[in-house]
C-alpha cells in the first residue's frame, strides 16, 4: 500500500490492512432525539460488520446529524463511519466537526460531494459546495499528516483518521471514473465505498481500468450492495435515486417473482452480487445498504458467508481485551 | 459558490463554439501570450484601472461562449474548454456520482452534465487535454467577479491556503 504505515488506530483499517474480506454496512439515521434508537439500529449491524457508516443527510433528506450519531456510536465501543458532505458547511465548519469527530474516537471518515438538495424534502435550501469532495479529503488529509488547518494554522493534536471516498462506477463519463479514482487517492483516499452495485459487468469493466492504473494496490475498495425490496422498489431507485443504476433483467427477475416472494428475491440477487464481485481481483470488501431493511443485513452477510467477523462490538483486539459496555443497557 | 438556478437555454453560439474545443485551446493561448506580453503596460497602467476597462468585455464575452460565473480563477484550459462553475455543485475536480443514465445532470435534468462534455472535449484537446488530472485547489471566494485575466498576472489566482501548499502541483497517472 502507499500509506505503509497505519495512520489511524482504525479497526476497519486493521481489517483491510490483514487483507481480510472487509465488510460495512450504513445504519439508517433516526428522525429521532433519543439516542437508544441509535443503538437499537447499531445493536443489529454491529455483529456483522467491521465499520457502521453513519450518513450525513443522504438524498438531502435531514436525519440525526452524522457526527452525533458516531459520537453516540463510539461511546459504546462501536466502529462508526463518519460520512461528512461538502453540501450543507462550509470548509471552516467541515475542519471544525473533522477535529470534533477525532476527539470522539471517529477514527474512519468518508469524504463526499453530497447529493443536492433538490432530491431531498427540503429543495428550497440553500446549497454550499464551498469545498469539492476532493478538496474535503486533500483537507483532512493536511490536518492529520501536516498537523494543520486548511489555512495553515497549527493543530495542537492532529486528528488520527483512516480516510475513504466514494466511486460511482456506474455513472458517466465511465472511462473517467477511474482517472476520479486515481485523483481522489492522490487527495488522500485510503479506502473507497462504490454506489450500489447491480450491474456486475460494468463493474468488472471498471475494475480493469482501476487496475491497469494500479489502483487497487493503493486504495481498497469496497463494493456498494444492497438488497431490492420489490419491483417497486427497483424502479423507485432507479428512477428517483441519483446515480443508481439497475440494468433491466434485474429488474424483470423480481418482475418475474410473486409479489409476496420478491423481497427474498431481492436479499438472493444480493448475496450472488456479494459473491460475483468477490471474485474480482482489487475488491476488498463490501459495503451493505439496506435502505429500511436493516434486518436483512445480517441474514445478507451471513448467507452470503461473511462471518463471523473478526472483531466484536465493544471489545479490543486480542490482546487488549476490555469488558464490554453499554451507556444503557 | 451558492449558485442560483439560473434556467437559461445554454446560448447557441456558446455551444457551437464549446464543441469546438481545439479552437478554444488555441484562442485561449493566443490571449495568454498577449496578456504576458502587455503584462508591463498593464502593470504601469495599474491593475485596478486595466481591471475596470477590461471587466465589462472579459464578462460579456465568456459568458455568451462559456456561460461564465466571473470565478475570477479561470481554470477553463484545464477542464475541456468547459466551466466548472456552471455545474450546479461548483465542483473543480470532476463530476459527482449523480450524472444520469444519459449523461444529464443530477440537478437540472434537462442540462447535460458539465464534467462529461468537459471529459469529452478534453479528449479532443491537444495541448492542455492532460489537465483534467490536476488536483485543483477550492476555490478562492473572495476573486467573485473580477477579472480572471487581470489575477493571472497577478498571480492572485493561483493563491492557494497555507495548508495546501506543495500540492496544487501534483500530477496524476500517466
Amino acid at each position: 500500500m502507499v500509506n505503509s504505515e497505519e495512520t489511524s488506530g482504525s479497526r476497519l483499517e486493521r481489517v483491510l490492512r490483514a487483507g481480510r474480506f472487509a465488510v460495512t454496512a450504513e445504519l439508517d439515521p433516526p428522525d429521532s432525539a433519543d439516542p437508544q434508537e441509535v443503538y437499537s439500529a447499531a445493536l443489529v449491524l454491529s455483529s456483522v460488520c467491521d465499520g457502521i457508516n453513519a450518513t450525513d443527510a443522504s438524498g438531502a433528506h435531514c436525519h440525526m446529524s452524522s457526527v452525533a450519531i458516531c459520537a453516540l456510536l463510539t461511546r459504546a465501543g462501536y466502529e462508526p463511519v463518519y460520512q461528512v458532505s461538502c453540501r450543507d458547511r462550509n470548509r471552516i465548519a467541515i475542519q471544525g466537526d473533522l477535529l470534533g469527530a477525532a476527539a470522539m474516537g471517529v477514527r474512519n471518515v468518508l469524504c463526499l460531494t453530497g447529493d443536492d438538495v433538490i432530491v431531498g424534502d427540503q429543495p428550497e435550501a440553500k446549497r454550499v459546495f464551498d469545498f469539492d469532495s476532493i478538496h474535503l479529503l486533500r483537507t483532512a488529509a493536511i490536518m492529520r499528516d501536516r498537523g494543520q488547518f486548511l489555512s495553515g494554522r497549527e493543530l495542537t493534536t492532529p486528528p488520527r483518521l483512516f480516510l475513504g471516498a466514494a466511486s460511482n462506477p456506474f455513472a458517466r463519463p465511465y472511462k473517467w471514473r477511474p482517472l476520479r479514482l486515481a485523483k481522489k487517492v492522490e487527495a488522500g483516499a485510503q479506502f473507497i465505498q462504490t454506489q450500489y452495485c447491480f450491474d456486475v459487468p460494468r463493474f468488472r469493466a471498471f475494475m480493469e481500468q482501476v487496475r491497469d492504473l494500479g489502483l487497487h494496490e493503493k486504495v481498497h475498495i469496497l463494493v456498494g450492495v444492497g438488497p431490492l425490496r420489490s419491483e417497486r422498489a427497483a424502479e423507485y431507485m432507479r428512477t428517483r435515486v441519483p446515480g443508481v443504476r439497475i440494468p433491466d433483467p434485474v429488474v424483470e427477475r423480481l418482475r418475474k417473482t410473486p409479489k409476496k416472494l420478491q423481497r427474498e428475491e431481492g436479499k438472493q440477487i444480493c448475496i450472488e452480487i456479494i459473491q460475483q464481485v468477490r471474485e474480482i481481483e482489487g475488491v476488498a470488501g463490501v459495503h451493505v445498504m439496506a435502505y429500511r431493511q436493516e434486518e436483512l443485513v445480517a441474514e445478507i452477510i451471513e448467507e452470503a458467508g461473511l462471518l463471523p467477523r473478526p472483531y466484536q462490538p465493544g471489545v479490543e483486539p486480542p490482546g487488549r481485551q476490555r469488558p464490554r459496555r453499554h451507556p444503557r443497557e | 459558490m451558492p449558485l442560483s438556478t439560473d434556467d437559461r437555454p445554454r446560448t447557441t453560439i456558446g455551444s457551437w463554439l464549446r464543441d469546438r474545443p481545439r479552437w478554444l485551446e488555441r484562442a485561449y493561448r493566443l490571449t495568454h501570450r498577449l496578456f504576458v506580453r502587455l503584462h508591463p503596460l498593464i502593470r504601469r497602467l495599474g491593475y485596478g484601472r486595466v481591471e475596470r476597462w477590461l471587466l465589462p468585455g472579459e464578462d460579456l464575452g465568456k459568458k455568451i461562449v462559456f456561460d461564465c460565473r466571473m470565478c475570477g480563477q479561470c481554470i477553463l484550459h484545464s477542464t475541456g474548454m468547459t466551466c466548472p462553475m456552471t455545474c450546479p455543485k461548483n465542483l473543480r475536480n470532476g463530476p459527482c456520482g449523480g450524472v444520469r443514465a444519459n449523461g444529464h445532470c443530477e440537478v437540472k435534468p434537462e442540462m447535460m452534465c458539465v464534467w462529461v462534455e468537459a471529459y469529452e472535449r478534453s479528449q479532443k484537446m491537444a495541448t492542455y487535454g492532460d489537465e483534467m488530472m490536476l488536483l485543483q485547489p477550492p476555490v478562492n471566494r473572495r476573486l467573485q467577479g473580477s477579472s480572471a485575466w487581470i489575477n493571472m498576472l497577478t498571480g492572485e489566482d493561483k493563491e492557494v491556503p497555507a495548508g495546501w501548499v506543495g500540492i496544487e502541483k501534483i500530477e496524476i497517472g500517466d
